[in-house]
């Protein structure tokens, strides 16, 4: 983001006293002038940078994403996105790995919350190459948007090279037998499941990548569902109203699918460390195989 | 830092001309009945509270504030944000009278398709600086809005938001309170309309009478808790509007902004409507409507 505001001197970077822990901290030292300190008062932050945005800024907000999505709700709704003013909200510590700070630091709704907001762009990347990527997109095209983000970084699995578009879905691989639709991190643990789990059963992939949730790319979705006849879905988030019920609604209309959703099950976090946490609430790259397994028995029903 | 009596004289007080105040007091007048019909033929909307924020909303329209209406988009204007959206009648009567569109659109009030939403809504009508609505929201916008005015160094831009006094029970006026004294705004400038009527409120020690909670100190004593340039003023004696609003936009340089409590009455102009909830938001019938524009002066 640093980098961003070299280019575009109108990006401004509001924070709501996390900057030290979702590193806001690094763009305050290169651009003090356009660092914004708003104290923890996520809800004037909030309505603030849509002011700031009527004067021809560009600001981001800085939170974790239970705040930036959900604290501040109501001011996103009619400050930022009814009169659709460029508020760029950030959300960083999203879905179930937020340290061991605990279930109401864990956002697993946020997906499902932004998505069902009119003029809301949501976007939710796999790694640091596609988080750059998005951001240059988020200052070009205006309009209110939402970034997911976690709080850890994650393997890189794009290349500098990967033509990053608001509202096109990327197919990693081009399988037969199961598609595979993920979003943000769990892309990379779906990837895993694919190359070092199915692949060696025989099981073929196609894997759909969405970092666009609104707006949806329906085509890609519809297309990766004829390939195989059989969907799984995966998201660190809850499996209702997030890329899961995003998707089932696509196909519901387009091209009825048996779909089995992998996801947080409808409930809340709790403190442990990553490994434990990623076992328990079903979101390994293991998880990801035996849900795959589970699908393809279901279809051959 | 200019400190005091609570009821501090205004330091700069001008005197203004006689045949200026009786305009602007029949501009008022104007702006009230032309609400109150607006409202009847939407068949619903808000009255009370339109009606206490109108000699404030007249001044700064016609005196004070630096805009142009055929050019609602010009950069150095000053701003203005209802933050008590619900009182738009009395914003849009106003825009209306000082020349931002047409006077009979104010019959499109509420209406399928209009530019007049119930609330004010940004993308609808040029000439409003923000969208408002849901209270508190406003005032955080404006905060703002004054903020990247102070970044883009237009000196000469005023911020001017209006808030109810309901309105400040909302956690959020708070915050924005706080981070303009943080950001030094002191081209911001808050307008309280203090009617000490909100919608349906507490009950008082008289029966049948339901009013906000805080007695009259209280809510003066908690802008200036919180460092605010408090000046309070009779919201419907439009010399001291002016006087007040006038040295509110002098104070660059002293980091503080102002907020401005006008002690008004709920529902003022008309005399059955006045200081009580009744008329929040209710339309009035034919009789009601005939014997309320008798009383504003329009037959």
């Amino acid at each position: 983001m640093s980098e961003l505001a070299e280019e575009f001197p109108n990006v401004l970077c509001l924070d709501g006293d996390s900057a030290s822990s979702t590193r806001a901290d690094i763009f305050e030292k290169r651009h003090p002038d356009k660092f914004l300190q708003m104290g923890i008062a996520e809800q004037n932050m909030v309505a603030a940078a849509a002011g700031l945005a009527t004067m021809g800024f560009i600001p981001f907000i800085s939170s974790f994403a239970v705040f930036s999505a959900e604290r501040a709700l109501d001011q996103t709704r009619v400050a930022v996105a009814q009169p659709a003013l460029s508020v760029k909200l950030t959300a960083a510590y999203s879905g179930i790995l937020t340290g061991k700070t605990g279930k109401t630091h864990q956002s697993m709704e946020d997906i499902a919350v932004m998505r069902a907001m009119p003029n809301m762009t949501t976007l939710v990347p796999a790694d640091g190459v596609e988080v750059r990527k998005m951001m240059r997109a988020m200052v070009l095209t205006p309009g209110p948007m939402y970034l997911r983000l976690t709080r850890d970084p994650s393997p890189t699995i794009f290349d500098e090279d990967y033509d990053f578009q608001i509202g096109k879905a990327v197919v990693l691989r081009e399988g037969r037998d199961v598609t595979i639709i993920s979003t943000g991190v769990q892309t990379v643990r779906a990837l895993e499941a694919a190359e070092t789990i199915l692949a060696k059963e025989g099981i073929s992939v196609y894997l759909l990548h969405v970092p666009t949730i609104k707006p949806l790319d329906e085509m890609a979705i519809v297309k990766a569902a004829q390939a195989t006849g059989t969907v799984v879905t995966a998201e660190d988030h809850t499996i209702i109203g997030g890329l899961g019920g995003a998707v089932a609604e696509v196909l519901g209309e387009n091209h009825p699918t048996l779909i089995r959703r992998l996801g947080i099950r409808d409930v809340f976090g709790e403190s442990a460390p990553d490994g434990y946490l990623l076992e328990k609430y079903g979101l390994t790259p293991a998880h990801v195989a035996e849900t795959v397994r589970e699908a393809l028995k279901a279809t051959k029903r | 830092m200019a400190e005091a009596n609570p009821t501090q004289e205004p330091a700069t007080a001008r005197r203004h001309d006689s045949a200026e105040l009786a305009e602007l007091h029949r501009l008022a007048q104007q702006v009230r009945a032309d609400s109150l019909k607006a409202v009847a033929n939407a068949g619903g909307g808000h009255v009370g509270g339109p009606f206490s924020a109108t000699d404030m909303l007249v001044a700064l329209y016609f005196k004070v504030m630096n805009i142009r209406p055929e050019e609602p988009a010009w950069e150095d204007r000053d701003r203005f944000v209802l933050s008590k959206g619900h009182s738009s009648i009395a914003l849009y009567s106003t825009m209306a009278a000082r020349g931002f569109f047409p006077r009979e659109e104010l019959m499109t009030f509420d209406k399928a398709h209009s530019r007049l939403q119930g609330h004010p809504d940004i993308t609808k009508l040029p000439g409003l600086d923000m969208s408002t609505g849901s209270l508190g929201v406003g005032i955080s916008a404006a905060m703002g809005i004054a903020l990247g005015s102070k970044l883009k160094v237009k000196d000469g831009v005023r911020v001017y938001c209006m808030v109810g006094d309901g309105e400040c029970q909302e956690g959020e006026v708070w915050e924005a309170a706080f981070a303009a004294m943080r950001y030094r705004l002191d081209n911001l400038i808050v307008l309280l309309d203090y009617n000490k009527i909100q919608q349906y409120g507490w009950p008082s020690e008289i029966p049948g009478k339901r009013y906000l909670t805080w007695g009259m100190e209280t809510l003066p004593n908690q802008w200036r808790a919180f460092g605010w340039r408090v000046v309070e003023i009779d919201g419907h004696d439009m010399e001291a509007i002016l006087d007040a609003l006038y040295e509110a936009r002098e104070q660059a340089g002293t980091g503080i902004p102002t907020c401005i409590v006008g002690h008004t009455v709920k529902g003022k102009g008309v005399s059955f409507m006045e200081d009580t909830i009744d008329w929040h938001a209710r339309v009035p019938n034919e009789a009601e409507l005939a014997a309320a524009l008798k009383e504003l002066g329009e037959e």
